[in-house]
């Protein structure tokens, strides 16, 4: 894949932008547009070009971190263009936010599991705009009504004739573009290529080595340097022993930031021996005492006090107190790393007229917005030659490491490639936040809930990386999926206390709000089915009466998973559902817990109603993906501070799932016609609640705190 | 100090200490990025090449430990059997997400195979625990192992 930036130019800034997100139709001044066609060919959006040799060149707006969003969205251009995936080749997109805007986040950033959901449309319409001026040249050259001809595989035809996308290019880009709000697009009944399993475009170069990931850029004259970050945030570097490392062969230089010491040499065997050489001792700062016990104990203290109200229907106080059963409930979740396969690093060449930033990043025009800050550049000076992520989850929509890098090469001659090792991205990732939340229900003598409390306290992500959509203390992602469960309850209050933790960064990880909702909301709905001494199946479809398509996920995932049918001493189902991301999912998992009290997740079914889908392929891998990377925090994630510094370090002491360890996942698709919904953190949200939850079925004891403690399991 | 080692058949000179480790060698001093840094500890296995046909971590692998040894990559392995069938039944089935690890989950895989030509799930988690995936493609991981043995 290549980079846009590098060959794209006039075409770039040319395009317009319409609502302030899609740029569509040809906005090139006339007399460019010769130019234009000499060099670039036919290029009637930022999405598309096709060259005179036919060549369909499709630019990627979001990021590819392995969910398959590029395959998606080539799909999506490719069925309304007419041409075969075996036909295209994609282009990371530059930083540019009016022509690569995510229309749901109005920003160039891959999140929320969005690319689908908010390309959906503006993707098929710059296809189908591309592919109407193709076909009117084709009945221009011909003279003929463009009514009579077709677009199939890169070429118009009247059934006897035939001319491919190349030769129609050059007259093409001379047409005016039709708006692209108005173009029609296919019936759903005629795709021929959304809906199919296609196969993906980025994973032929991902088997063999070839792919380029950020950490794999090589440019001449680069340097490699090793990094040592305070290992207590807001801390900086005291004593270095410079010349030490500069005796390392290898090692060209050492250099002193604020936050940092970084080695810069040939080779990162030379950097990192060299940083090891530099024995560096820091000044630890303001945050050189920040506990994991005093972190809870601030969460707890400012949970006991009202929050902002996130939703407040019918009249708890009074349900509560009218109630035959009351329950009462705290439920923890921990600081978790995002721990992405890449480690972090950034390659970046700063010159006194501007600098090139070569990363994978979820958020380019973010990234390139804080550099060109800190440098005191026009944004236009500050290229970010974006790359393929190898794992994001969250953490690549932080632009932290690139100020880091940027920091270190402000004071380097020439290009550096600055590479975190294991440790030091483990220990300096900025941590899904810690929540700690209160709960509390009424249930009527039939075992009906009549009041449903929740209380959330926690850091909220929102306000720093969102600021605008922080208002009033309301954050709307600390509270999805707690302010809109699922279920009918006649009375809801939903309430959530800001509390910052001092000396921990946080940020969205890969499930954001819901992870931390759905396992709360659904294992404390358990424990409401278990105090009814009903079925946890029955109790739950009876209050979703309302919600039928979360009503046909619980039902197939339970008749998939043979729910109700016997199981041995020491196992158990567990079953969860959610509505997140405009999706619909339903988990059945199966335990077994041993008599020391560890858990192994047998098998676990997932029914899924994400409307229409795009790629079942991909649907089933991010189903999988989703689930393991979901499961993995909930039987080994956390992240503990003591004395300001992180205690986990690698992959010994923050444990990835194995192999040997990983359950079956069985995936069943509802078939829908309703619009997409999003897929790459649903699974990630649904799956601990569903494991704990069987774990309460085996064994009779509610798991409220992850993860899971296996001595709290003992026999 | 100058050390000669062979990688995929051809002969290349290093310059470096004793003690660099192959991963860095092959990375940044030949420019062979196939091979991945995860964690410089031996406990992913994303950096795995094989040291005369031994899945081996890179990342803990001193250059002066290669001795006249054949290193084979993930750029070369494609010319092995193992290696060709694994990366076919990878795309077949769609085993890749990020990608960032399947390097080292091939290379592994290719030297279970050498060994072990029809596998058994007990022997793929032998092999293969070492491999980290934080996509959570363990899965299709291990049907592609299956169908590149059949």
């Amino acid at each position: 894949m290549s980079d846009g930036s590098h060959t794209r130019r006039g075409f770039l800034n040319a395009g317009a932008a319409v609502g302030g997100g899609l740029a569509l139709a040809i906005a090139l001044p006339p007399a460019l547009r010769p130019a234009l066609a000499a060099e670039a060919g036919f290029a009637p959006n930022a999405f598309i070009r096709i060259d005179r040799q036919g060549l369909v060149t499709l630019v990627m707006p979001m990021a590819e971190m392995g969910q398959g969003t590029y395959t998606a969205h080539a799909m999506l251009l490719a069925e309304e263009l007419e041409v075969g995936l075996d036909q295209v080749r994609l282009e990371h997109s530059p930083a540019n936010d009016a022509l690569y805007a995510n229309p749901m986040l109005h920003v160039q950033t891959t999140g929320l599991s969005s690319s689908v959901r908010a390309f959906w449309t503006p993707l098929r319409q710059a296809g189908a705009a591309a592919r109407l001026l193709l076909v009117a040249a084709a009945a221009k050259q011909w003279g003929v009504d463009p009514a009579t001809l077709k677009a199939r595989h890169g070429a118009v035809t009247d059934g006897k004739r035939s001319l491919g996308y190349g030769a129609l290019a050059d007259l093409a880009a001379t047409l005016q573009a039709p708006d692209p709000a108005t173009v029609a697009l296919k019936d759903p009944k005629d795709f021929t290529l959304i809906g199919t399993p296609a196969k993906r475009l980025d994973t032929p170069d991902k088997v063999n080595g070839k792919a380029e990931y950020g950490i794999d850029v090589r440019l001449p004259g680069m340097k490699v340097a090793a990094i040592a970050i305070s290992p207590v945030r807001g801390g900086s570097p005291k004593v270095v022993d410079e010349a030490a490392a500069l005796a390392v062969k290898g090692v060209r230089q050492v250099v002193k930031t604020d936050e940092a010491v970084a080695v810069v040499a040939d080779h990162l065997g030379a950097a990192k021996k060299g940083l090891e050489a530099a024995a560096v001792q820091w000044d630890d700062g303001p945050n050189a005492t920040v506990g994991s016990a005093d972190i809870v104990r601030a969460l707890e203290e400012e949970s006991k006090r009202p929050g902002v109200i996130a939703r407040n229907d019918g009249d708890v106080a009074e349900a509560l107190a009218g109630a035959a059963q009351r329950l009462e409930a705290i439920y923890q979740v921990p600081f978790l790393a995002h721990a992405a396969m890449e480690p972090m690093n950034c390659t970046v060449h700063v010159r006194k007229d501007g600098c090139d930033i070569w990363v994978g990043t979820q958020a380019p025009t973010l990234t390139q917005a804080v550099v060109a800050g800190l440098l005191g550049l026009p944004k236009e000076r500050v290229q970010v030659h974006n790359h393929l992520i190898g794992g994001g989850f969250g953490r690549r929509l932080e632009a932290d490491g690139t100020l880091t890098a940027v920091k270190v090469a402000q004071q380097v001659d020439g290009p550096v490639k600055v590479v975190w090792s294991r440790e030091e991205d483990i220990q300096h990732d900025m941590y899904r936040p810690y929540y700690y939340d209160r709960l509390s229900a009424g249930l009527d003598a039939q075992g009906r809930p009549v009041a449903w409390t929740h209380r959330i306290a926690g850091s909220s992500v929102v306000a720093r990386y969102i600021p605008p959509l922080f208002k009033d203390g309301y954050d709307f992602d600390a509270v999805e999926c707690a302010a809109e469960p699922p279920y009918a309850f006649p009375a809801i209050h939903v309430d959530y206390v800001r509390v910052e933790p001092q000396g921990v960064a946080t940020a969205f990880w890969r499930g954001v709000g819901p992870v931390h909702n759905v396992f709360v909301v659904e294992s404390f709905l358990d424990e409401l089915a278990a105090a009814a001494k009903q079925d946890p199946v029955a109790y739950r479809k009876a209050l979703l009466g309302h919600n039928p398509r979360a009503l046909a996920v619980l039902t197939l995932a339970a008749e998939k998973a043979g729910w109700g049918t016997p199981l041995p001493q020491g196992q158990g189902r567990g079953i969860s559902v959610q509505f997140a991301f405009g999706s619909y999912l339903s988990q059945v998992a199966e335990v077994e817990v041993a008599a020391d009290g560890s858990v192994r997740v047998r098998h676990i079914v997932c029914a899924v109603d994400c409307g229409l889908a795009v790629n079942p392929d991909t649907i089933e891998a991010q189903i999988q993906g989703g689930t393991l990377f979901g499961l993995t925090a909930a039987l080994h994630g956390a992240i503990t501070f003591k004395d300001g510094r992180v205690e986990q370090s690698n992959f010994d002491t923050y444990l990835p799932m194995r192999i040997d360890e990983v359950p079956v996942i069985e995936t069943h698709l509802v078939r829908s016609a309703e619009a997409p919904g999003g897929l790459g953190e649903a699974a990630t949200a649904i799956v601990s609640p569903a494991v704990t939850n069987a774990i309460f079925a085996a064994t009779g004891k509610r798991i409220r705190t992850l993860p899971i403690d296996p001595g709290q399991l003992k026999a | 100090m100058a050390y000669s080692i062979k990688i995929n058949g051809t002969m290349h000179e290093v310059d470096v200490d004793a003690d660099t480790p192959l991963l860095w060698v092959l990375r940044d001093v030949l420019g062979m990025t196939g091979t991945k840094f995860g964690c410089g500890q031996a406990l992913c296995g994303a950096c795995t090449v094989h040291v005369d046909g031994a899945a081996t971590r890179s990342c803990i692998t001193t250059v002066d430990a290669i001795g006249d040894s054949a290193v084979t990559t993930i750029e070369a392995i494609g010319g092995t059997p193992q290696g060709k069938a694994l990366q076919q039944a990878w795309l077949a089935l769609e085993v890749v997400q990020c990608g960032y690890c399947q390097s080292g989950q091939i290379m592994s895989a290719a030297a279970l195979l050498q060994d072990t030509p029809k596998p058994t799930d007990d022997d793929i988690d032998a092999a293969m625990s070492g491999n980290v995936c934080r996509c959570g493609t363990y899965q299709r991981i291990r049907s592609a192992i299956h169908k590149a043995a059949a």
